[in-house]
């Protein structure tokens, strides 16, 4: 049994298990407390408190000086006061202080309404700054993927355990000290230079505009108003999970039907679905696995084992940079936005009478690395990208918001064919654990011959960091291994580094929750309900799929009969599979 | 902060190696790593940087984090004439910094910096023990004593057709 503790909290009585902060225990009971460098994601292993900001200080019985309540465990009998005239003002004068070292860009920021430090000078009422002082200055920095602008950075350090601690990457430290410290690569070189992955995490927690995705909405708004062009787009599973959050919905609202209906109103010529190539995915993907499994249960020794999944271009990133010994080891096929961009500039291009230069494709990601995905070299013909521009679910709300689109009162509307019907296997892609379900399903009948009667593999579900299952393949154990995050994968990739790994498959995707906690997702503000919410909606998406297994996509069956041949013929290989490259620097020549 | 490209020799190489091994190449040892390889070195370019993150198992960013956190790391090497002028209180008092600000002026450096032609570079000492001496400046291994602002272009002239 815990021990518990009473506390009393602006005179209410609570009962909490020893060890819980005092900003716990206040918000067990709905008392909320500001925070601004504190940071938690409830069982999903991200935690930061270096109680540096002191925004959140309150008022307890008997000790002289404020405390951080943030870092301040209770203890028993503690009366805390979150809301005496002392601790408002004294919360004022540290937003004021950070205040007074920050550009007031506010009206022109790509954070504008969705800032903490703004919120928290709104909501603190602050109308004067009372301290004046020197301004920091820094160069901005923009990479394929990601803007840094550290003027606006308040030194809450946040991205930095989202990168060190929770990733593993190590792009980011903090720097300097005293009013010249700041957060950056090593030797303040441009992130381009750092082993960044664009996972998007440290975008994804920064409070204030210092670090945001780079904006492609105009060059989207542009190819739309061309009337040379025609313009494609595919929407990726999970941001039809959170869109809804960017106009009000409650998290976990599905707006699949209204996102379809906006795109159309916004102009775009067709109305795609990443999904429909995530099941082309499983196809591709599927039989890849297939092919190695028997190989390798018909005892050749050259197959390597397990394969890993290869459709998150953060976790490709990482292991180009992290673990290149291991770049053999994931499966070759492309992720969907990719196969999406192959099939739509040839095959569709074709179907069309369209040259490919003039068909642009859009994605719309809840991801920051598929931004940079999308410019690498190996997936451009004469310097014409497959996919043309990739925006996050944030930067469609915004050009759904310009556009003056009433989103909450759209109508329904559906996707358009051939490349925008997909089955409920794809729609799984959005989560932890959803892309190894579905290539479990396809290559359960393909290798067995027989019919799955349940689909729903509820063994590979689930939130926990790492995860193992094992399915039966008709008699033949299959072990599977899952991994969200990269501090996660990098424990499953020293295992298979040490030949320790036990499993023949293992899925990873980079973003903590797979997709739906994406970096390009409406911000979660340090709520993990909200992404549990999210994966709850893919599956109810998945549920209600009239077709639930990739294979049985019939525009897919139709793109293979038509064009591509068979899994893994030399046409799919051509468009649908990719190479990886060894990205460590290596400082010592060898 | 700004440094210099510098090409490490295998053996320099293998003496970091060496000096991280000392400390079981444990990340918590970083400071003590840093702190004997620039004790050899004289100071930590980037280039020697990444073989102690390499060495240590620590990000690159984060050794760099802390070679910028502390004072006493310097990325930039001495000059081929270090002035050291102590601050200790006998030659505080004795108005040490006074001599301070002229070398800094007549150099055109700070403390901690190195001028650009490499030859000279200025940092602070604590009591050198010469306190009957103070104010106590030293250029390399000499040692001059009772300096005054007005005795600083002399010093700097003794060294100006050397190398
Ligand atoms: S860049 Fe953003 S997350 Fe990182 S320390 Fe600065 S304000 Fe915090
Ligand atoms: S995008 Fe990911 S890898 Fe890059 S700096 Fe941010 S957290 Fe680190
Ligand atoms: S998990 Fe999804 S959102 Fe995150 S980097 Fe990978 S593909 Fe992008
Ligand atoms: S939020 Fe508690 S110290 Fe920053």
């Amino acid at each position: 049994m815990q021990e518990t503790i009473n506390i009393t909290i602006n005179k209410k009585p609570v009962e909490v298990e020893k060890g819980t902060t005092v900003y716990q225990a206040a918000r067990k009971i709905n008392i909320n407390i500001p925070v601004l460098c504190y940071m938690e994601l409830e069982d999903m292993g991200v935690k930061h408190n270096p109680g540096g900001c002191r925004v959140c200080v309150v008022e307890v019985e008997g000790v002289k000086n404020l405390m951080p309540s943030c870092v301040t465990k209770c203890w028993d009998g503690m009366n805390v006061k979150t809301n005496t005239a002392r601790v408002l003002n004294a919360r004022k004068t540290v937003v004021e202080l950070i205040l007074s070292d920050h550009p007031f860009d506010c009206l022109i920021c790509a954070k504008n309404g969705t800032c903490d430090l703004q919120k928290m000078a709104q909501d603190l009422g602050i109308r004067e700054i009372h301290y004046q002082g020197e301004q920091s200055t820094y160069r901005e920095d923009t990479s394929p993927a990601i803007i840094r602008e550290m003027d606006k950075c308040i030194n809450c350090r946040r991205c930095e355990t989202m990168c060190n601690d929770v990733q593993t990457v190590g792009a980011l430290s903090g720097i300097n000290r005293g009013f010249e410290a700041v957060v950056a690569p090593a030797f303040e070189q441009n992130l381009e230079h750092s082993p960044c992955t664009y996972c998007g995490q440290c975008v994804a927690v920064c409070p204030t505009g210092a670090l945001t995705e780079v904006d492609h909405s105009n060059h989207v708004l542009r190819a739309l108003a061309d009337p040379q062009k025609t313009v494609v787009v595919q929407t990726a599973p999970a941001v039809r999970a959170a869109l809804g959050e960017e106009f009000g919905m409650e998290a976990g609202t599905l707006v699949t039907g209204k996102m379809t209906r906006a795109l159309r109103d916004l102009g775009f010529d067709y109305v795609f679905d990443t999904d429909f190539a995530a099941d082309l995915t499983i196809m591709e993907e599927g039989t890849e696995l297939l092919d190695r499994l028997n190989k390798h249960l018909n005892g050749d020794k050259n197959v390597k084992l397990p394969i890993l999944t290869s459709c998150c271009p953060g976790w490709v990133s990482f292991f180009e940079h992290h673990f290149p010994e291991l770049k053999d080891i994931p499966s070759t096929a492309r992720s969907p936005q990719q196969m999406f961009g192959a099939v739509a500039k040839n095959y569709f291009a074709e179907k069309i009478n369209k040259n490919r230069k003039d068909l642009v494709v859009v994605s719309i990601m809840p991801c920051v690395a598929k931004k940079y995905e999308r410019s690498r070299e190996e997936f451009a013909n004469n310097g014409d990208s497959d996919v043309n521009y990739s925006i996050t679910t944030r930067e469609l709300s915004h050009l759904i918001k310009q556009a003056n689109i009433d989103f909450n009162t759209l109508e329904d509307d559906d996707f358009d064919k051939p490349l925008g019907e997909s089955t409920g296997a794809a729609v799984i892609f959005g989560t932890t654990g959803g892309v190894i379900e579905a290539a479990t399903r396809t290559a359960y009948e393909i290798h067995t011959g027989k019919n799955l009667e349940k689909v729903d593999f509820e063994e590979l579900r689930g939130m926990e960091g790492i995860r193992k299952a094992s399915v039966d393949f008709d008699g033949q154990e299959i072990k599977i291994g899952i991994a969200h995050g990269l501090g996660n994968a990098r424990k499953l990739l020293e295992n298979i580094k040490q030949g320790k790994s036990e499993f023949h498959a293992i899925e990873i995707m980079a973003c903590p929750g797979g997709c739906i906690g994406g970096g390009g997702q409406p911000l979660h503000h340090g709520d993990s309900s909200i992404i549990k919410a999210r994966q709850k909606a893919i599956y109810q998406e998945d549920a209600g799929k009239k077709i639930r297994k990739s294979h049985e996509n019939p525009f897919i069956k139709e793109l293979y009969e038509e064009y591509l041949g068979k899994p893994g013929s030399e046409k799919s290989h051509d468009l649908l599979h990719t190479h990886y490259f060894d990205r460590k620097k290596r400082w010592i020549k060898k | 902060m700004s440094s210099v490209k510098v090409e490490l020799h295998q053996k320099d190489v293998d003496k970091i190696k060496e000096i991280a091994k000392e400390y079981n190449n444990d990340p918590e040892a970083l400071i003590n790593v840093l702190h004997s390889t620039q004790d050899h070195f004289g100071y930590l370019p980037a280039e020697i940087q990444e073989i102690v993150a390499e060495e240590t198992n620590v990000s690159i960013a984060k050794v760099y984090g802390v070679v910028t956190f502390y004072s006493f790391f310097t990325m930039t090497p001495k000059g081929r004439y270090p002035i050291s002028i102590c601050t200790g209180t006998a030659c505080y008092v004795r108005g040490a910094e006074t001599v301070l600000e002229e070398f800094k002026r007549q150099l055109g450096i700070e403390v901690g910096e190195t001028s650009e032609n490499g030859k000279y570079s200025i940092n602070c000492l604590r009591c050198v023990g010469a306190c009957g001496l103070a104010p106590v400046v030293m250029v390399g291994d000499k040692t001059y004593g009772r300096v005054s602002p007005d005795g600083v272009s002399d010093i700097i002239a003794e060294y100006e057709d050397a190398e």
